[in-house]
């Protein structure tokens, strides 16, 4: 049984901060104090003013500012919704239900740490990494992406450890795939945190399973409702199918049926 | 009341609202042995609405029984249990378990189920297989006994029919369409089982029409279901002829719909002067309206 309480909130958007022509990043402020939120929850998004996008959309938790009260999502512009959602005027309300899913498991303090992202993979890896360091471990970010217009707050992730990249096309860090980096030969890590496109959690968590590192993926299967009634989400898994919204979207590898 | 599916068993709502506002709600499909249900993806987003291909994950009967039902039995609403099946004998034996269980004052048999033992023809597609069932679970169960019917047939007056003379308390209408969706980019269904059930506001006026069209042929109380969410939605499908609604997806997009609806309607009443929202069942005037005989708005020579 879950371990949080949602609500459904309408929180103010305050700042929209283009990155490129597919990403931006946007602050949203409530006037009571945010709920608790775990790194790895998301949050389902209710999209105002777009015809074709009936249902909420599903957007990992970025980032959480308890100073200033702001709750960082990173969109990716893939769809009408996610466009309508990043071209909203700014004082607009829009409402959410946060948090939900479970989140990232705590290191050990023995541990040394991983954070592997891939393209708006890296959304919940910030406010990981934040609260990994906090706990007084040090951090590495690996990040990869097409290309260096796809690599997303690298000097948001700096504050917080150590950052390499790759890109396929060499435009910036090293050239390939993250399972690729040389980092991966040079130091020796305990403990994975994934997330990114499917094809590239399946390659880390390969290259986990083989060096017998802990690993969790955070998965995006498709939902309709985000509170484990409609069972659409659901991943096979050694316990059978399960609702990647609430027994995820974090998922130890072992739990898979990769 | 939430309809099957869209609900859970309750638990997961109750972080939204609170369960007691409502008239009752319907757990999910629940058949006689555990089901994995199709694989994934299960569900596309359609223009207002959705598809789903869930295919009846539960864990089965006897969970329920001994796992879920002691969990949810003192919730403050009426619970009704899916009952799903892909016999005959599956059906009864899962509805003779649900009678056992004392908070359970009724089930919807969803006859949208395939026949496995027939060629696979979902139950409910025709007035002979829906009243084989509901004459079958209708011998052995006693309480209220609610048919919900598949509108993917020719005519869902002969089956309501059929299942009122079978012996059903009630009928529940409609459960999903039959449709599909495809990814262009990928040029392949969205949908592991290719095709899936449609709900949300879109079937609406199909639902709507369904209702209308079956209150003229039984006498039996119809719940209403299909695409509402609003007080106004409820308030259609009242005059249509229904006694009472279902709210299903919508519950998706809000999670505390179903009280917003219910306090709708009270408010509906009040402004319309109504006493009670029982004057407001089957209370459409059509007079001087014809319902179209042909299938075109043209006229049939």
């Amino acid at each position: 049984m879950q371990n949080y309480t949602s609500s459904i909130l309408d929180l103010e958007l305050v700042e929209t901060k283009t990155l490129n022509a597919q990403y931006v990043l946007m602050k949203f402020h409530h006037e009571s104090p945010l709920p608790e939120m775990q790194p790895g929850q998301f949050i389902q998004v209710r999209i105002d003013g777009s015809p074709n996008t009936y249902l909420r959309r599903p957007i990992s938790i970025n980032f959480v500012d308890r100073e200033k009260n702001l709750l960082w999502l990173l969109i990716q512009l893939v769809g009408d919704g996610t466009k309508t959602l990043a071209a909203t005027p700014i004082g607009t309300k829009v409402n959410m239900i946060l948090p939900l899913g479970n989140n990232f498991s705590k290191p050990e303090l023995k541990d040394t740490v991983l954070l592997i992202g891939g393209g708006v993979g890296v959304a919940p890896l910030l406010m990981l990494g934040k609260k990994i360091k906090d706990k007084g471990l040090d951090v590495t970010f690996l990040l990869g992406a097409r290309s260096a217009k796809d690599l997303l707050e690298l000097d948001e992730f700096s504050k917080y450890g150590q950052v390499f990249t790759t890109t396929e096309d060499a435009s910036a860090g090293e050239k390939g795939f993250v399972t690729q980096h040389s980092i991966l030969t040079e130091k020796t890590f305990t403990r994975i945190y994934t997330c990114g496109p499917k094809p590239m959690m399946q390659a880390v968590a390969n290259y986990a399973s083989k060096k017998g590192i802990e690993c969790e993926v955070s998965l995006e299967n498709s939902m309709a409702c985000g509170i484990g009634a409609c069972l659409c989400c659901v991943e096979d898994t050694v316990d059978g199918h399960v609702c990647t919204c609430t027994t995820g979207p974090v998922f130890n590898i072992k739990k898979l049926k990769w | 009341m939430t309809a099957s599916g869209t609900f859970g068993y309750g638990e997961e709502f109750t972080d939204f609202m609170n369960l007691a506002r409502i008239g009752g709600i319907v757990v999910k499909g629940t058949t006689l042995r555990h089901r994995e249900g199709n694989p994934y993806p299960r569900m596309a987003e359609t223009p207002m609405g959705m598809l789903n291909a869930v295919g009846l994950q539960n864990r089965g009967v006897h969970y329920f029984a001994e796992t879920i039902y002691p969990r949810i039995m003192n919730i403050d609403t009426n619970i009704l249990v899916n009952v799903s099946g892909s016999t005959i004998e599956d059906y009864v034996e899962t509805a003779e378990i649900i009678q056992g269980l004392a908070r359970i004052p009724g089930i919807e048999l969803n006859i949208s189920c395939p026949n496995v033992k027939q060629g696979g023809m979902a139950f409910g597609t025709t007035a002979e297989g829906a009243a084989r069932v509901v004459e079958a679970v209708r011998k052995v169960y006693k309480k209220h006994l609610m048919v919900k019917l598949s509108p993917n047939v020719t005519d869902i007056t002969e089956i309501a029919r059929a299942v009122e003379a079978a012996g059903a308390d009630s009928v529940s209408m409609i459960n999903t369409l039959l449709g599909m969706a495809i990814n262009a980019d990928k040029r392949i269904p969205v949908l592991s089982t290719v095709t899936g059930g449609l709900s949300g506001a879109c079937v609406k006026p199909i639902a709507l029409r369904m209702v209308w069209q079956t209150s003229k042929a039984i006498q039996i109380p119809i719940v209403g279901l299909g695409g509402i969410s609003s007080a106004t939605d409820a308030i259609e499908f009242l005059l249509a002829g229904a006694s009472a609604i279902q709210v299903g997806t919508a519950n998706f997009i809000d999670p505390a719909i179903t009280p917003k609806i219910a306090d709708g309607i009270v408010e509906y009443c009040e402004r319309h002067g109504f006493k009670s929202v029982r004057e407001l069942i089957g209370a459409l005037e059509t007079e001087g309206q014809q319902p179209s005989a042909c299938l075109t708005d043209q006229k049939c020579s």
